[in-house]
């Protein structure tokens, strides 16, 4: 009996250090993210515009999205094209990418440097020089164009070209996919190779029967914070374009920060939230689900 | 023939073995060739392709230095002549970017020291504990990194509101004093590879757990907390939702909203060299930010793989 109480005060004792160290977060994650959940949670149900006490209105919200707000429609469709379209586009990009620096040339970290400084760069800036880029009249582009008598693309005043333009300038800026994917790759098994090799596999067979199948599971990590990260895009949208023309470019987290901050429409914008939450998580599980089917991990 | 029926090798090859030999070691010249023309081929259109991904910086830096005439030629000139330095000095005071970059120092260097501690503290005891639970809490941990931000933002701004702390940073650098998910993941997958025998044998010498932490962990882990003040100080100073949601004077404002006070302004007023100034002052903004990426390129791309891959 003195026994077990004895090794119950060490399990306790170790518990308590445990929640020690690990209080700051505990704090943190109360405060800052289970009342928020929480609350929002509870501001869905109301109307409140900050300067009266929230009035409720039940699912009033929620029947406004789904029934009558056109732009909602608008803006999920925008952002479900940016996810089916922008995310396999990044993730693409940066795998051939990364390939392609995993090969033995001249210059390598320098290549490797030049592909990732548009990562790096402060958002703000990136935009600035990518609407000079667009311009119309004088950009890099149409300048060149009109230079030499051909007709000018209207990259950010279309309503067509505006999604297209925007998803380049994010495949421009994922240099970071291209660092977790060169790590990737040269931990594939050499062994795996040079096998092949002596079975007399090329360059192609290699890459499809090799490569692809044992990066597996870092593309599903990319594939998955790319299109949580892509749901919440909004830096991008509201400083390319601020939603236009014409609400092309009108993200969900654009349309929702403007329900919040611009309408002060907190109860709606509460509503837009809890959705977004939702829809993530189904997009997650649904890629989640299919992951057992086309990732190989390597310790089964 | 007569030379290849001997049983016994000998000394010196015979007319046959030597052709042979002369043979492959053509036929080696030669892929050494073809591979080193491969190589060269490979490296050509590698950076080809770099080229493009640089090519916004070079026209950055290209706009920012032209003059007033140049910037509107058609087709787009590439060097600009003559070159106009006094734009970068005219760009920095369209609007105080010195107050701004204060600013933007203040809040970079508050929440890296604060995620710093934070995230050791935290992650010490993920890592260097054996408790119970211990596991189920960081999964939770993990879990929080999928929420997106939406959800607890209209709350978080309300309580900072209601705190009177709206218009400050306060809202940016206190929270980053309970840790940070990424962070606290990158620190503990790293300090799970620190041996056990070290902590044990401070415990044996009498050292509390808040000893061995400073004593024995952070020492061991300076390349991993480089990692996190690095990661963490770019992202403030990118940061430009933070900031939009919680601040209100423009004299608050950091440098990335300063680039953009400076946009919205300079394209209502029909005042020349607008774009100039603009690259200009993009140029500002984005050099401290690629300075610090080349003194420390090694661990940066360190830091993204730690969590990245090995996690």
């Amino acid at each position: 009996m003195v026994a077990r109480a004895l090794s119950l005060g060490r399990e306790g004792r170790k518990v308590a250090t445990g929640l020690f160290f690990t209080s700051p977060w505990i704090v943190g994650f109360v405060a800052f993210t289970i009342y928020p959940l929480i609350a929002s949670a509870y501001y869905s149900f109301t109307s409140y515009d900050v300067l009266r006490p929230p009035q409720m209105v039940g699912l009033d919200n929620y029947a406004e999205i789904f029934l009558h707000d056109d732009i909602f429609r608008i803006a999920l469709g925008n952002t479900v094209y940016f996810v089916l379209i922008g995310v396999p586009a990044s993730l693409i990009t940066s795998f051939l990418l990364a390939n392609l620096l995993n090969n033995d040339i001249w210059g390598r970290s320098l290549s490797r440097t030049l592909f990732f400084l548009p990562s790096i760069t402060p958002a703000v800036a990136s935009v600035m020089v990518w609407l000079w880029i667009y311009n119309t009249q004088f950009g890099l582009i149409n300048g060149f164009l009109a230079g030499h008598g051909m007709k000018v693309i209207p990259w950010l005043s279309s309503t067509r070209l505006a999604k297209p333009s925007l998803i380049i300038v994010q495949v421009w800026a994922e240099g970071s996919s291209i660092v977790i994917f060169l790590a990737a790759l040269q931990d594939v098994p050499r062994m795996l190779y040079e096998a092949s090799l002596v079975d007399g596999a090329g360059r192609l067979r290699r890459f499809w029967h090799i490569t692809i199948p044992m990066t597996t599971p870092v593309v599903l990590f990319v594939l998955l914070t790319g299109l949580i990260g892509t749901f919440q895009s909004f830096t991008l949208p509201w400083l390319l374009t601020r939603g236009g023309p014409n609400y092309a470019t009108e993200l969900y987290s654009v349309y929702l920060y403007r329900n919040a901050f611009v309408f002060f429409k907190m109860g709606y914008a509460s509503a837009l939230a809890w959705l977004l939450f939702v829809i993530i998580a189904i997009f997650s599980v649904v890629v989640f689900r299919s992951s057992a089917r086309w990732v190989y991990y390597r310790t089964e | 023939m007569a030379g290849t029926q001997q049983a016994l090798p000998l000394a010196r090859p015979g007319a046959q073995e030597r052709s042979w030999q002369a043979a492959s070691a053509a036929v080696r010249r030669r892929r050494g060739v073809v591979r080193t023309a491969g190589k060269l081929a490979l490296t050509l259109f590698v950076f080809a392709l770099s080229v493009i991904f640089f090519l916004p910086f070079v026209w950055m830096v290209s706009t920012s230095l032209k003059t007033d005439p140049q910037v509107y030629h058609v087709p787009p000139l590439w060097i600009p002549s003559p070159v106009r330095w006094a734009n970068y000095p005219e760009a920095m005071t369209y609007v105080p970017f010195g107050l701004y970059l204060n600013n933007t120092l203040k809040y970079c260097i508050g929440s890296t020291v604060g995620v710093a501690l934070s995230s050791a503290f935290v992650a010490y005891g993920f890592s260097r504990v054996q408790w119970k639970g211990r596991n189920t809490l960081f999964y939770i941990v993990l879990g929080t990194m999928m929420l997106p931000f939406q959800v607890r933002m209209i709350p978080l701004y309300l309580i900072f509101h209601a705190l009177g702390w709206l218009n400050t940073y306060l809202p940016l650098v206190v929270p980053s004093f309970t840790g940070s998910a990424y962070f606290i993941f990158l620190l503990r997958q790293f300090f799970l590879t620190i041996p056990t025998e070290l902590s044990d044998a401070a415990r044996i010498d009498g050292s509390s757990e808040i000893g061995i932490l400073l004593r024995v962990i952070v020492p061991l882990a300076k390349p991993a907390l480089a990692v996190i003040c690095l990661f963490n100080f770019m992202d403030c100073w990118n940061d430009y939702m933070g900031p939009l949601i919680y601040l209100r004077d423009t004299a608050k404002y950091p440098i990335a909203m300063g680039l953009e006070q400076m946009r919205n302004h300079s394209m209502s007023v029909a005042k020349p060299l607008v774009w100039p100034h603009l690259m200009a002052a993009s140029a500002v903004v984005t050099l401290p930010i690629v300075l610090l990426y080349f003194f420390t390129q090694r661990t940066f791309v360190e830091g993204i793989t730690l969590t990245g891959v090995k996690g």
